[in-house]
């Protein structure tokens, strides 16, 4: 950690021990959200989301494809993310790294886990062909907390989904008129805490996640079940803490959940 | 692909492995086995077949990825073509990739990095072997290599999954449970610091099954982390009564 990220380390813990973080926000509120639908024309699904000044927009291709060998009968889902160079100093372009990987991942498992998608409406052909759901996730300004608001925007892109109608005509996939939705049966929400100085805060911002010890994301389903978990950082959690972080992620998804037309 | 038994567990709370819920799999661990590496360890976690090696604390390259007030540390997690049914491309894969990152931030709050300005640790894992739960096996045996390096540690790292199979929270899923089960919940843990250094979980859980689930899987951390101080205590007996000679 260089000097400056220690004066400000001590800054931060200083503030969040009397209950006040740098933006003014209380411990457990998350920054101002937006959330807008259908921005991108040529995509089946998008949505954009504001999270403060954290921005991600996400698109949902849909094609056709191959089924994995071990679920014949299901269509796929594929998860991608691009921090893009534009968006912070440090994003250069290439393949992606592990940040990326990291966050697609935990995207994915979110909408795997809570099975968002109805695999089983987008089969063709039982083992031959399928319908493959392309989330891609583009990081269009980091300001913290990519996690979240990359989790909102796919969840709230493949809302948006609109799948073209079909029919098949001598074993070829041929286009109808009209589209249907794309059929969702969980909607999950991933809250992130963040743990400094012993002390849980939800939604980090950027200065919030360079001083943080460790952070922990959960994925909650309808039910209030959680259905994927991921900690990051090179700090630890106590098992009491996580519990209170499991306790703290129900409350703020079903906060969430309000304010969300889904 | 229709070899799905009906039930993971049955009437009496015996797996289909035969393991009761809360019983781990036979673990075999050793140190020391690389001669080229300055640290090793080699673990058996049941199926599981994972080889471990450290080097440093030496100099990075490239030099510019160094700190000048701490050690940084590198990870591989990488699993053999052969460790699988179905051959695995030697290419590292973006699950991979995501392990790698896990495990190191597992690994990090127990090194005390700040000993070793401007140098490097790599530590490379090599699953020859899987049958579910690599990721706890490959962090049990990476801890026990970074000390067998002789790094100062704050405390050993052991990890544990704990999960849930039809409608039961069971401790350490092997490969079909994992596949066939509701929830897998990975969690790393240092016992003398109770705190927890890595905690993955993909399935549905309740809040309530969740906390047992997490409280499972550190009372089996707790069962390994004995065997861990064993066997490096054991290195050094050897080692003790060999200078006596």
């Amino acid at each position: 950690m260089s000097l400056l990220t220690r004066v400000k380390q001590k800054q931060i813990a200083q503030q969040i021990e009397a209950g006040k973080r740098l933006d003014g926000r209380g411990l457990t509120d998350y920054r101002e959200l937006t959330v807008e639908e259908g921005l991108i024309e040529r995509a089946e699904g998008s949505a954009r989301v504001h999270l403060g000044k954290t921005e991600v927009l996400v698109g949902v291709k849909i094609e056709n494809g191959e089924p994995f060998s071990d679920t014949p009968n299901d269509g796929v889902l594929t998860v991608n993310a691009e921090l893009v160079p534009l968006a912070y100093p440090s994003f250069e372009p290439g393949p992606p790294d592990e940040n990326s990987i990291e966050l697609a991942r935990i995207v994915d498992r979110g909408i795997r886990e809570s099975k968002a998608i109805d695999t089983a409406k987008l089969c063709i052909e039982p083992g031959k062909k399928v319908f493959v759901v392309f989330v891609d996730i583009y990081v269009l300004n980091h300001d913290g907390n990519m996690i979240d608001a990359s989790a909102l925007a796919a969840v709230s892109a493949l809302v948006n989904t609109k799948m073209p109608n079909y029919e098949i005509e001598d074993g070829e996939v041929k286009e109808k008129t009209g589209y249907s939705p794309l059929p969702l049966k969980s909607h999950p929400i991933t809250v992130t805490i963040a743990k400094i100085n012993d002390k849980l805060i939800v939604d980090p911002g950027i200065e919030e996640e360079q001083v943080m010890d460790a952070r922990i994301s959960m994925a909650i389903n309808d039910e209030g079940n959680i259905c994927a978990i991921q900690k990051g950082g090179a700090g630890f959690f106590s098992p009491q803490k996580i519990l209170e972080a499991s306790k703290l992620a129900q409350a703020k998804s079903a906060e969430l959940r309000k304010k969300l037309d889904w | 692909m229709n070899d799905k038994p009906e039930k993971l567990i049955d009437k009496k709370g015996i797996r289909l492995d035969g393991r009761k819920a809360d019983e781990l799999r036979p673990v075999k661990i050793q140190v020391g086995v690389l001669p080229n590496a300055d640290g090793s360890a080699y673990i058996e976690h049941g199926k599981n077949k994972i080889l471990v090696g450290v080097f440093g604390p030496r100099e990075m390259h490239p030099k510019h990825l160094s700190q000048s007030d701490r050690m940084v540390i590198r990870c591989r997690y990488h699993m053999a073509p052969f460790s699988v049914q179905e051959r695995k491309s030697p290419a590292p894969s973006r699950r991979e990739v995501e392990l790698s990152k896990v495990i190191r931030e597992s690994l990090e709050p127990s090194v005390f990095v700040d000993l070793y300005p401007r140098t490097g640790i790599d530590i490379f894992i090599e699953v020859l072997q899987a049958d579910g739960g690599t990721r706890c096996a490959s962090i049990t045996a990476a801890s026990l290599a970074i000390a067998d390096a002789g790094i100062p540690l704050r405390d050993l790292v052991v990890a544990c999954a704990a999960g849930k199979i039809d409608d039961t929270v069971v401790l350490d899923l092997y490969d079909a449970e994992d596949k066939l089960g509701v929830a897998d919940v990975p969690v790393a843990y240092m016992p003398n610091l109770n705190a927890v250094t890595l905690l993955q979980m993909d399935g549905v859980l309740s809040p309530d099954e969740f906390e047992s689930a997490v409280n499972m899987a550190v009372e089996g951390c707790k069962k390994i982390y004995i065997m861990q101080k064993e066997v490096l205590r054991n290195k050094y007996m050897v080692v003790k009564e060999e200078a006596e000679e």
